[in-house]
């Protein structure tokens, strides 16, 4: 009962949210509803029993890329109209994008629907009371630890990437010397005289 | 408790429906009573290191002083800026206060005494703490005015960057535990070396124990670390245009997110709710009493740094979480899972 009425809140939720995301004239509104749809995927993930990917998706989407994203969206400076004249201009596009996630996910219902597709004896079978991380760290450190791999070695190299492309050095910057800030001592920088009267400070 | 409403004839689920909401007054009541006490708490040390008297008018010692203020703040008038956004304006507020109270669900008062005991219990508080930030981007934005703007780039800004050393922090303590629940890792600190429980006393961890003191300085903007709300720079930083209630809610949610960490602190390497020395009679002191005087010392080591260590600049404090802790933090990781590899996995063959 407390599950279903769960379930529907979430996925209600998630669903406006969502709608609200692609339909809300204001960029920064966008994201906002965007995180709500994030987290109300969290939620429904949690209902599944899949707890640790509830928490990674609040935490890398919530708490990194949807911060990166507002960060940047809050400083863009938009010109409304000229979003809006694009409309028609990518409709045909975004239609064709439509039907095509429509039907891949009718087809995946009806697949799994008509039964053909039986997870637990796909992947070697998980015994009941596992918890979500170790049957996740079990597969993803034996069974698919080179894909594992491999997809941290292309966040490597595309990190890299990043760095080449936006980092640049400028003339005319001086750059902060730590070390010698810290070596710097009270007595480098002041000193302690005794002028006579009548006579000034020779610096 | 749920045994007890459904001894009374309820459905299980709405007997846990009703027993949590039961479990989360239990929690959230004392703890904004807390914060009240807690704020008088930091005024008397700032005053005190100060050599001054600190609030002593209300009540005895000047105990009441912080309701005083709340009530103060409620009679007020709410001002919302003609040129704000009106309803993330006031959602702002609600969110920093509500994520510092929804983390409190996972952390252990004694042995068993904790109000949601998921076995991913750290990743929810890594969770709770990275949607805190959200509070002050939005009230900086929706405020639209540029000191509190530059006060959410310079929060999310810093609430990221340390949230990464945060977490390799956390990871080199549960590879230690072997575990993500909380619980689960207070009891691992049980009679190291037989007779200490906590971490610190582990030379392996006693470094990052330091790092995510500091770390959790500068996740909840205290001081030194507190340039998001930097008088002198910013006026008030995401709070200049807030009055009123909102205000307090954000001062609340500050100060309850200041004592979470705290409990944090003392539960991930100090022992939590275990006594300080694996030695029978200390037992008989109950669990929440040992959590709480440790975690009223990490709130007055808050107060004292507070008080006496000057603001970082911009540059040092980025430079401290990207270029010392986060190499570090990686590093001890490394150190962590290789001497548990050697010690109780064995090498490979």
């Amino acid at each position: 009962m407390i599950q279903a009425i769960a379930f529907y809140i979430f996925a209600v939720v998630m669903i406006a949210s969502a709608a609200l995301t692609i339909s809300s004239r204001n960029p920064v509104h966008s994201v906002l509803w965007l995180i709500l749809a994030f987290f109300n995927a969290a939620g429904l993930m949690v209902l599944a029993g899949a707890e640790f990917i509830a928490m990674l998706l609040v935490i890398v989407y919530v708490g990194a890329v949807a911060v990166l994203f507002l960060f940047v969206v809050m400083m863009l400076d938009i010109d409304f109209s000229e979003l809006r004249a694009g409309f028609v201009r990518y409709l045909p596009l975004g239609l064709a994008l439509a039907v095509a996630l429509l039907a891949e996910v009718i087809i995946g219902v009806g697949a799994w629907s008509v039964g053909g597709v039986n997870l637990s004896k796909r992947i070697a079978p998980i015994a009941e009371q596992t918890p979500n991380i170790q049957a996740i760290g079990d597969l993803l450190y034996t069974r698919y630890l080179f894909v594992f791999e491999a997809a941290g070695l292309v966040l490597l190299v595309a990190m890299i990437g990043a760095i080449v492309l936006t980092h640049r050095k400028r003339a005319g910057v001086r750059p902060q010397i730590i070390s010698r800030q810290v070596a710097r001592r009270p007595q480098d920088a002041t000193r302690n005289v005794k002028p006579a009267v009548g006579q000034g400070v020779e610096l | 408790m749920t045994a007890l409403f459904t001894s009374w004839g309820m459905a299980y689920g709405w007997a846990w429906f009703l027993a949590t909401i039961i479990g989360i007054l239990v929690i959230a009541l004392p703890v904004m009573l807390a914060v009240a006490l807690i704020i008088y708490a930091d005024r008397k040390i700032w005053a005190a290191m100060a050599l001054r008297r600190g609030p002593n008018v209300v009540g005895p010692l000047g105990i009441l002083q912080s309701f005083a203020d709340g009530l103060k703040v409620f009679l007020q008038e709410t001002i919302i800026p003609a040129a704000a956004n009106r309803g993330l304006f006031l959602l702002a507020p609600i969110i920093t206060f509500t994520v510092a109270l929804i983390v409190w669900a996972v952390v252990p008062f004694q042995p068993g005494v904790v109000l949601s005991n998921i076995n991913v219990g750290l990743l929810y508080v890594l969770a709770a703490s990275s949607i805190g930030v959200y509070g002050i981007i939005i009230s900086g934005w929706a405020s639209n005015s540029k000191y509190p703007f530059y006060s959410a780039l310079r929060a999310a800004a810093q609430m990221v960057s340390y949230e990464v050393s945060i977490g390799f922090v956390l990871i080199s303590v549960v590879l230690w535990a072997g575990t993500f629940n909380l619980t689960g890792i207070v009891e691992a600190q049980r009679g190291l070396y037989g007779f200490i429980n906590g971490n610190w006393a582990n030379p392996l961890l006693f470094p990052m124990a330091i790092v995510f003191l500091i770390s959790s300085m500068a996740e909840t903007q205290r001081a030194p670390f507190d340039l998001t709300e930097a008088e002198s720079e910013l006026v008030a930083g995401y709070q200049t245009e807030y009055s009123s209630m909102a205000f307090a809610l954000f001062w609340l949610g500050e100060y309850a997110n200041v004592i979470l960490m705290c409990a944090l602190n003392a539960s991930l390497f100090w022992g939590g709710y275990l006594p300080p020395f694996d030695w029978a009679p200390l037992y008989f002191v109950p669990g929440i009493i040992w959590l709480l005087a440790k975690m009223l010392f990490f709130f007055f080591v808050f107060s004292w740094v507070k008080a006496t260590v000057p603001r970082y600049r911009y540059d040092q404090l980025m430079r401290l979480g990207w270029k010392v802790f986060l190499p570090l933090s990686l590093f001890w990781v490394f150190l962590v899972s290789g001497f548990l590899m050697l010690t109780r996995v064995g090498v490979p063959s």
